[in-house]
């Protein structure tokens, strides 16, 4: 490279009418551009790094041989579709596909409702408004997986809190939350709803800041019900905020790990094992990699799905 | 002045049902936020107990005993360090690189800043235990597994993105006038930034710190994959492997889960208008 430039600039220096020492302005900009660049170019390393290798080599793993002994002689040989065809025939990834898809929705639908309905409570003007609505963000602060330790000690079957609060009333004291099957995956989703509703406020409460007031007066003075202010002017004014909320909502949902490691570690009888888990359990606990791998990429292949939704409702949004 | 006198004479008119009407919304409101916030107090209140072992709490502490927080210090004081400096490291990696990566995309016009921005956006969405299952290869390659600085590494990932999106956000608002000046005075590139731009964007620094710390000091996943043995073991980790050993001694498990809640608390109370804008502003941005 430095050959072909040294070249190139020898018969310019022979050149007597050639300005001395006048900037090029070409190569000025070169220098600019370049130092810009030094601005950005650690940010793409690590991004690159961090984000584009791992996907690259995810895809890679997925067809090769890893065991426990790969990390000590580093011997991973391809294997062609031996990974994909081997979790694919197991029940397993098909009910940890389903899990995700029963987590998924449950957990949305929980916390979008509550957390537009709480959105929607904070709009009015009461006393201690913006205290009250600040405090409610601490579920949401809290490491998830220490709430779901919290939450693992409320909902113990024998002598977890809610089950003697609800022995009280004379009901269903002695309900098996997190250790029966048939209920763990609904608890589950309950605590992840808990976890959810303030993300979902915040910014749902965000955005119906925004619908013009008027319209709301206008509305009043036509007639219009509670309900049908809130179906004809709220929903349709909020839809932008609503699209974004749900799909980053689906994205931080359905990679789910932390939570159910912390409340089930995926079980009773796998019964909440999920994608995100299954991965983790077929790389990190059975320590093969090129399964988890093929789980993984699933899990991708699903979220590069809603990236489009996403990048589709952030395009529409704004300029 | 005019518009005052109008919206007062209404209100005057009805003082008494209306402000009855809005504390009984607080009422509410303070009643959702005791639902909301149950399994916190459970935590606190559990933690208060620590004789109560495997049997049912009381509601309330008879008493204060602090043995269940004296143990979980014993047990995870360590692990709390741990932590605290992996997740201050994760912060300084975070801004460091993010902030000069904001002000670039924001206010040079290169070639291929949309294409990266665009990029940025891509990786919030991929799942971190795909990160992970590969980045552990790479880590027993690099030797990074079992390091301080490769758990601040991969935390950091948790925050750049995000940092970078918000801060942009925040930079593509300094008017060019500014910054123009600032390089006809002969300040360089690096300067400018720093003397000019950083502080300029101070609230946005402060919002993207403060979200890369909360990501870092609440990661799990990192810490239980690219840890082998008990070197380098945040808290998260550390209450975690707790109930797997000790199932009966609750207390001390939720003193440890109190203890690792302080964090996000004090910045809830300290930082409130700096948590509110990054929900909003990094999401919605």
């Amino acid at each position: 490279m430095s050959t072909t430039t040294a070249s190139a600039t020898a018969p310019a220096a022979d050149h007597p009418t050639a300005p001395v020492k006048k900037p090029d302005p070409a190569r000025a900009r070169r220098r600019r551009r370049l130092s810009q660049w030094g601005f950005i170019a650690p940010a793409v390393i690590f991004m690159v790094l961090f984000f584009g290798y791992p996907l690259v080599r995810n895809v890679l793993m997925s067809f090769q041989d890893y065991s426990p002994s790969t990390f000590f002689d580093g011997k991973a040989p391809f294997n062609g579709t031996d990974n994909w065809s081997k979790v694919f025939q197991d029940d397993l990834f098909g009910k940890a596909l389903w899990h995700t898809v029963v987590f998924t929705i449950g957990s949305l639908i929980g916390q979008f409702g509550i957390g537009l309905a709480l959105a929607v409570f904070f709009t009015k003007r009461f006393p201690l408004n913006g205290v009250l609505r600040s405090l409610i963000l601490l579920p949401w602060l809290v490491p998830m997986v220490v709430s779901g330790i919290v939450w693992r000690r409320i909902l113990d079957q024998d002598t977890g809190v809610l089950n003697s609060f609800l022995d009280t009333f004379g009901a269903g004291g002695a309900t098996p939350w997190l250790t029966s099957p048939g209920m763990a995956l609904f608890s589950v989703i309950l605590v992840n709803i808990w976890i959810g509703i303030p993300f979902n406020m915040v910014i749902l409460y965000g955005g119906l800041q925004e619908v013009p007031k008027e319209l709301y007066e206008a509305a009043s003075l036509d007639g219009a019900s509670a309900w049908r202010t809130f179906r004809s002017i709220t929903l349709p004014l909020l839809k932008p905020v609503i699209t974004v909320v749900l799909v980053l909502g689906f994205m931080s949902t359905v990679k789910i790990l932390d939570l159910i490691l912390a409340l089930t570690d995926g079980g009773p009888a796998d019964s909440t094992q999920t994608l995100g888990t299954l991965t983790y359990q077929n790389s990190f606990v059975q320590l093969d990699f090129g399964a988890g791998a093929v789980v993984g990429n699933v899990l991708i292949l699903i979220s590069a799905v809603f990236a489009v939704f996403y990048l589709r409702a952030n395009r529409s949004e704004g300029k | 002045m005019a518009t005052t006198t109008i919206t007062k004479t209404p209100a005057a008119q009805r003082p008494a049902t209306s402000s009855k009407r809005r504390w009984g919304a607080t009422v509410a409101g303070v009643l959702i936020l005791c639902v909301m916030l149950f399994p916190l107090y459970w935590m606190l209140n559990t933690a208060l107990q620590p004789k109560s072992g495997l049997l049912e709490v009381s509601p309330i502490p008879h008493g204060v005993d602090l043995s269940g927080f004296t143990s979980a210090i014993r047990e995870q004081g360590g692990h709390l360090l741990t932590s605290l400096a992996v997740a201050f490291g994760a912060v300084t990696i975070c801004l460091v690189i993010a902030a000069p990566a904001a002000y670039g995309l924001a206010q040079f016009r290169l070639r291929g800043t949309r294409t990266i921005v665009f990029g940025t956006l891509i990786t919030q969405m991929v799942p971190g235990i795909v990160i992970a299952n590969a980045l552990y290869s790479a880590y027993v390659d690099l030797g990074l597994v079992n390091s301080y600085f490769g758990l601040m590494l991969a935390d950091a990932s948790l925050g750049i993105p995000f940092a970078i999106v918000l801060m942009r956000s925040f930079m593509v608002a300094i008017p060019k006038e500014v910054i123009e000046a600032a390089e006809v005075d002969g300040a360089s590139r690096l300067r400018t930034f720093v003397q000019v731009v950083l502080p300029m964007s101070r609230n946005s620094l402060i919002t993207a710190g403060l979200f890369s710390f909360l990501y870092a000091w609440s990661d799990f996943m990192f810490a239980l994959t690219l840890n082998t043995t008990d070197d380098v073991k945040p808290v998260t980790l550390g209450i975690y492997q707790y109930i797997g050993a000790h199932v009966g001694d609750w207390g001390s498990v939720m003193a440890a889960s109190v203890l690792s809640a302080i964090p996000a608390a004090v910045l809830l109370v300290l930082a409130q208008k700096y948590i509110a804008a990054g929900i909003t502003g990094g999401s919605v941005k």
